[in-house]
């Protein structure tokens, strides 16, 4: 899975795409970002009240959060990799395309999910740091 | 006993054979003289059984002069013969003859008033008074009058409804009516009797409107079940509340003999009540002083401490707060149990608070101490200041609850004013940024910060940079002064946070930013008073 994970000490999770999303691969354009993931579903409809963040749209880590065309006619599904509560998608970059490639770890974020609580220690401990990220793209490379 | 008269004279002896004290007699005959009530109790009793006799011995030498109503005479002959005494309703039981009125010896031990369950008896001593003022001593407050509140065991108004029922059928036979209101308040009586006691004791006066407080809270286990039979009359009145010990709480028991018909009390009190064995007790003695309010405003010097104290599951992460700081002190000097602090909006840990400070309240819980000088306030401020110096405070003074509002008022309606010191991460030139100190009412559109959204609802905020200044320092770096309305979140405005708040410093300057240091100027409120 290739997105990374922007955890802040206080527990809310940014999903990001990663580095070597091929969408970040020079030569790629986004034609379109579709938020609904199903008949039913749409990301965009997702609707938090309060401090707990009622009626929030719930992750697990395979739940799709959008799906990405490119002109090329490719398709990329983007996961949430992360449980927890979807607190929001980004729609600036469903008026924007461009701002996921310039900008993937800042403006151009993908959603932001609140894990629970008691979860939230042990995701943190799932995830790749920089560093091991790297390695492991350094292994793909090597073996491929 | 100038205030009772020929009409007096069944109840009282009704009253006294059925085992109420003499105080609670001359609040059934609705005596109105305060210092009646406060002549001893051996007094009042001698007083009594002397004004009973009169009466008999008139009888017997003025003879045909006297025209006593026959029914009365019937009455005293009943009591003499004692037992077996039934009345029109069939439902006055014996009566007991508690103090015969022909023994000449007096009762050396006291009996348990019915009605009062020793209130105003043995709570009214001087051995009583000493006890609570010692209480008052030891606990060491400064006052300079007091309040005297007392709570008294609820079965003590089942007794009473009892008495005036006992008492308005009695004066019904003569005749006469007893309205319920024309009795003297056991409660009333007693402060009659004991506040100028205390008063004397403590060298101050008692006075209702004081924020110290001397509480009392009687009980009388021994009766604490005569109430319960008023859940079955009016199961309605007491339903249990989760907070509450008993549900049989004076309000309720209150509440349920207004609604219980007469029959029906009847039905299920004694009338007369019994006579106890045991006095009351008292339970517990407790001073507690109104809290008092001291307000000025902070400085905040270092950029390594929270308002607050700042702990996660039981571990403190940063040393010390802002609120510890300044309450430290006061809370030794007040001598009160704990403090509650308040200011008109914070800073985060890292920012400074310079200029005139912001202004802060703190309430001082059950302070021992009240009184303080305006001179003992600027040294309580010097100690502050001297302590630490990560923060200094300034005007600090006593203020009233009232004045709390005004601060919080600031929080939401008044400007305030930052500087930032700001760094890009494309080169600037000085003409790259002079074009901000030309935006005036800049709207923001802010979603809560993704720093604080794991416990705020999220929300987007309008929000208005009144004014902007900036200052170059070099290509990548530039401070910038703004004026703000309440509430605007000054970091997110620089560095944007995720775009989520618009437009922000990155955007208008087409780079990103980034927010190093933050210093608060102002906060431009006008409270509490500059001294």
């Amino acid at each position: 899975l290739q997105h990374s994970n922007y955890i802040s000490f206080c527990r809310i999770c940014v999903i990001t795409l990663a580095e070597a999303h091929p969408l970040l691969q020079s030569g790629k354009t986004i034609k379109s970002i579709n938020y609904q993931i199903s008949a039913n579903c749409s990301r965009l409809q997702n609707k938090v009240s309060g401090k707990s963040k009622r009626g929030a749209q719930f992750l697990t880590e395979l739940a799709p959060l959008c799906r990405i065309s490119s002109s090329d006619g490719e398709e990329y599904t983007i996961y949430s990799c992360i449980r927890g509560r979807l607190i929001e998608v980004n729609e600036n970059i469903l008026s924007n395309p461009t701002l996921l490639q310039e900008k993937p770890s800042t403006e151009g974020y993908i959603a932001v999910v609140l894990p629970k609580f008691e979860e939230s220690k042990s995701i943190t401990q799932g995830l790749l740091t920089q560093k091991e990220y790297e390695e492991v793209l350094l292994k793909r490379l090597n073996s491929s | 006993m100038s205030s009772l008269t020929e009409k007096d004279r069944p109840v009282v002896q009704l009253l006294l054979n059925t085992g109420t004290c003499p105080r609670c007699i001359l609040r059934f005959c609705c005596v109105g003289s305060q210092t009646l009530y406060r002549h001893p109790y051996k007094d009042l009793m001698k007083d009594l059984k002397e004004f009973l006799k009169n009466n008999r011995e008139k009888e017997d030498t003025v003879g045909f002069d006297v025209v006593d109503p026959p029914c009365k005479r019937l009455r005293l002959e009943h009591t003499r013969e004692g037992p077996d005494d039934v009345n029109h309703n069939g439902v006055l039981q014996q009566i007991p003859s508690v103090n015969d009125e022909n023994a000449a010896v007096e009762n050396s031990t006291v009996k348990v008033c019915n009605v009062c369950l020793g209130i105003l008896q043995e709570f009214c001593e001087a051995d009583f008074v000493k006890k609570v003022c010692q209480k008052v001593h030891s606990a060491d407050y400064q006052f300079t009058s007091f309040v005297f509140s007392v709570s008294l065991p609820p079965q003590l108004s089942v007794r009473e409804r009892a008495a005036w029922l006992l008492v308005k059928q009695e004066m019904g036979n003569l005749g006469l009516s007893l309205a319920k209101d024309d009795i003297v308040q056991l409660k009333e009586a007693y402060k009659w009797i004991i506040h100028p006691q205390l008063s004397e004791e403590l060298g101050v006066p008692a006075d209702g409107k004081v924020l110290f407080e001397v509480s009392v809270v009687f009980a009388h286990p021994e009766t604490d079940e005569e109430c319960h039979f008023l859940a079955t009359a009016c199961p309605d009145c007491f339903k249990p509340a989760k907070n509450k010990q008993s549900v049989f709480t004076r309000m309720a028991v209150i509440k349920a003999l207004e609604k219980i018909k007469e029959e029906d009390f009847l039905k299920h009190f004694p009338c007369p009540s019994s006579s106890p064995e045991n006095f009351c007790v008292a339970l517990e003695i407790q001073c507690n002083n109104g809290a008092v309010f001291v307000a000025g405003r902070y400085n905040k010097y270092s950029r390594n401490l929270p308002q607050t104290p700042w702990i996660i599951d039981g571990e403190r992460k940063l040393e010390s707060s802002v609120e510890e700081l300044i309450s430290e002190h006061l809370m030794a000097e007040f001598k009160a149990d704990s403090f509650n602090f308040s200011s008109s909006g914070r800073e985060d840990v890292d920012v400074r608070t310079l200029g005139n400070g912001r202004p802060f309240a703190i309430e001082l819980v059950n302070p021992r101490r009240v009184h303080f000088t305006a001179e003992e306030m600027k040294g309580l401020q010097q100690t502050i200041n001297n302590s630490s110096d990560k923060i200094q405070v300034r005007d600090l003074q006593l203020v009233t609850r009232e004045a709390i509002g005004r601060m919080k008022e600031g929080e939401e309606e008044k400007t305030k004013t930052y500087s930032a010191l700001i760094w890009t991460d494309k080169a600037i030139q000085r003409e790259d940024i002079a074009f901000l100190d030309d935006i005036k009412e800049l709207k923001l559109d802010q979603k809560t910060p993704l720093r604080v959204l794991h416990r705020r609802p999220l929300a987007v905020r309008c929000r208005l940079i009144h004014t902007m200044k900036s200052e170059y320092i070099d290509e990548h770096h530039f401070r910038l002064q703004l004026k703000t309305q309440a509430g605007t979140y000054i970091k997110e405005f620089v560095h944007g946070d995720f775009g989520r708040t618009k437009p922000n410093i990155g955007s208008l300057l087409n780079r990103t930013a980034d927010i190093l240091e933050l210093d608060v100027e102002s906060v431009d409120v006008d409270w509490p008073p500059t001294l």
